[in-house]
């Protein structure tokens, strides 16, 4: 009774400081909302986008002209709920099962809960404030390359027929949760670096901060009106704002939490790959959402997007799959499902950019490059990334997005001029600096929110719990089966 | 009565337990275990991960027969789970002091 009467008081105490703030804090953004309609063309020029009409844009140039009324389009409305149900799936469960079935069995709710609580968590801070400060535009230009503004805390501006002018033709209220389902995919994604050794209270910790502080402004930079986005960078899906991102922060959180328990001597097979297997399969489907869906319209791009997708992601499978055929002499299943990530990985970046050829060349690219920087670059370097959250995700999205440097193609999208087509070869210097940049600050601010992490709660179980599983020592439950 | 413990190779399994029927042999106790003995076990490898599997799968049959018959069980055992391969298994012979039916109360060799 008294350890339940000091946490219920601690949190009717903490709810009502916390509803005073931010109640507070709301109906002040709220009366100093600029309406959304006003954002300037700087944020037309993010290329992830791609315009659904050429008069809109040249319409909304000039800053002094009143915008015409956005028309909400119901079959680009229709496509982009969908999408956003289909890149909620592959969190969960994709992303849950692919990973689940590759630890161990006394770890596997563990893994699926890690899924599970980042979607929940995300949603809603990314609700709070994380949509805010990713996809608003603040009112200091300066401010503005790095960061959004605070005008839509808990979503306040967002009325019934709000828009937002990154996306037209569709209500504010959906293109928030296609974003947000981004927002959730991409730290739930470094999971796969931390397997089997860390706290849950950590971990959700971990999963809030480095949304707010890595994650949004990234976002922001190359979607949201920021830097890297005005200086021309291509991203069409999140090749660097979602995987090259969240492979780096696995890289920097495997490197800081240390190797597991036994590992290079204990058996720590996946404990049923069937679950793997579904998991990328989900994975692979709900990714048309991700890449055709980045898109915001139900147009050409879209379309092409999709079947760029699809080459990419057949062509890296079977990559990955030969070069395994060659070295490993057998095709491993865990291969061909690993190669198809990898393919899915690399041409996000790329798919409203490229055509069918580019596709296919990307393709096998990641299908290849990705089986050695998985299989071989652990060993040489030595370092524990449990579920190759860097050798796929990180190395997979650089890679992605340097291609989509080259084969971008002005013919598929107009607002895209790539090296080896279009002649460009500046472009390949600005994808440079959009992997630099995020590579850099994404290892910089992970390492300081683990750091801080560490030093309050802890990051990493036990000894003994590592070695008697999470499941039962952080849940209280077991898989019977 | 002799007590007869074979540790036979899984897919093996239905033949010897025809063959035993044919001999008049009304029952056994089958576990799934995992064990080796000349034969070595296989190597997974998963994303570059090299796990070597030492123990096998195998079935392990208990059955307990009149002292007279357990040559033919032990024949029968042997010619229905023979490959000619490693890791067909082993038999062991073992003596019961008493064999007691739970339903009836009869022992020993009414209970067999």
């Amino acid at each position: 009774m008294n350890i339940m009467m000091k946490w219920f008081t601690r949190t009717v105490v903490a709810g009502a400081a916390a509803f005073m703030i931010l109640g507070g804090a709301s109906v002040h953004a709220q009366d100093a909302a600029a309406p959304p309609g006003a954002a300037p063309a700087a944020t037309e020029a993010a290329p992830a986008p791609a315009a659904p009409a050429a008069a809109a844009p040249a319409a909304a140039a000039p800053a002094a002209a009143t915008p015409a009324p956005p028309k909400i389009d119901s079959g680009d409305t229709a496509w982009m709920i969908t999408s956003s149900a289909l890149v909620l799936m592959m969190t969960i469960p994709g992303l849950a099962l692919f990973y689940g079935g590759m630890v161990r069995k006394k770890n596997v709710l563990a893994t699926l809960a890690q899924s599970f609580g980042a979607t929940c968590i995300i949603t809603v801070l990314w609700m709070i404030i994380g949509y805010s400060i990713a996809f608003t535009t603040n009112p200091d230009a300066g401010v503005n390359t790095v960061i959004g503004s605070f005008n839509y805390l808990l979503l306040g501006p967002m009325g019934l027929n709000a828009v937002n002018p990154l996306a037209a033709t569709i209500p504010e209220s959906v293109y928030m949760f296609f974003q947000m389902t981004f927002a959730i995919i991409t730290p739930a994604l470094i999971a796969g670096a931390l397997a089997d050794r860390m706290k849950f209270s950590a971990f959700m910790w971990f999963m809030s901060l480095w949304l707010l502080f890595v994650y949004c402004p990234i976002a922001h930079w190359v979607w949201g009106g920021g830097w890297l986005g005005t200086l021309g960078a291509l991203d069409y899906a999140g090749g660097t704002v979602v995987h090259l991102n969240a492979g780096t922060a696995g890289l920097i959180t495997c490197l800081v939490l240390g190797k597991r328990v036994g590992y290079g001597t204990e058996n720590m097979a996946p404990h049923n790959l069937v679950l793997s297997v579904i998991g990328a399969s989900l994975l692979w489907v709900g990714w048309f959402g991700f890449n055709a869906g980045s898109a915001v319209t139900a147009n050409v791009n879209a379309g092409m997007a999709a079947a760029a997708t699809q080459i990419a992601t057949a062509a890296a499978s079977l990559g990955w799959m030969f070069v395994e055929w060659m070295i490993a002499k057998k095709p491993s299943v865990l291969g061909m499902i690993s190669g198809a990530v990898a393919g899915l990985v690399a041409i996000t970046p790329a798919s409203g950019f490229v055509n069918a050829q580019g596709a296919l060349i990307i393709g096998i690219s990641a299908g290849v490059v990705c089986y050695f920087s998985s299989v071989h670059m652990k060993k040489v370097f030595g370092y524990d990334d449990a579920l190759d959250a860097f050798g796929v995700h990180g190395v997979g999205g650089a890679l992605g997005a340097m291609l989509t440097g080259a084969f971008a193609s002005n013919a598929i999208n107009m607002t895209s001029k790539g090296w080896l087509i279009d002649g460009n070869a500046g472009q390949m210097l600005i994808q440079f600096y959009d992997v630099a940049g995020v590579f850099v600050y994404c290892a910089f601010g992970t390492y300081v929110i683990l750091k801080i992490l560490d030093a309050t709660i802890g990051l990493r179980v036990k000894r003994d719990v590592e070695v008697e599983g999470l499941d039962i020592n952080l849940h209280g439950e077991t898989v019977h089966a | 009565m002799k007590f007869i413990t074979a540790i036979i190779k899984p897919f093996k399994l239905d033949e010897v337990r025809e063959a035993l029927s044919a001999l008049g042999v009304q029952g056994m106790t089958v576990s799934e275990v995992k064990g080796y003995g000349r034969q070595k076990g296989h190597t997974e490898i998963y994303r570059g991960a090299e796990y070597a599997v030492n123990f096998l799968p195998k079935i392990k049959i208990e059955v307990a027969v009149r002292s007279e018959m357990a040559d033919a069980v032990i024949e029968a055992i042997t010619n229905s789970a023979r490959t000619g391969q490693i890791g067909d298994g082993k038999i062991f012979v073992t003596g019961v002091d008493q064999v007691v039916r739970i339903r009836t109360g009869e022992i020993d060799n009414d209970a067999l």
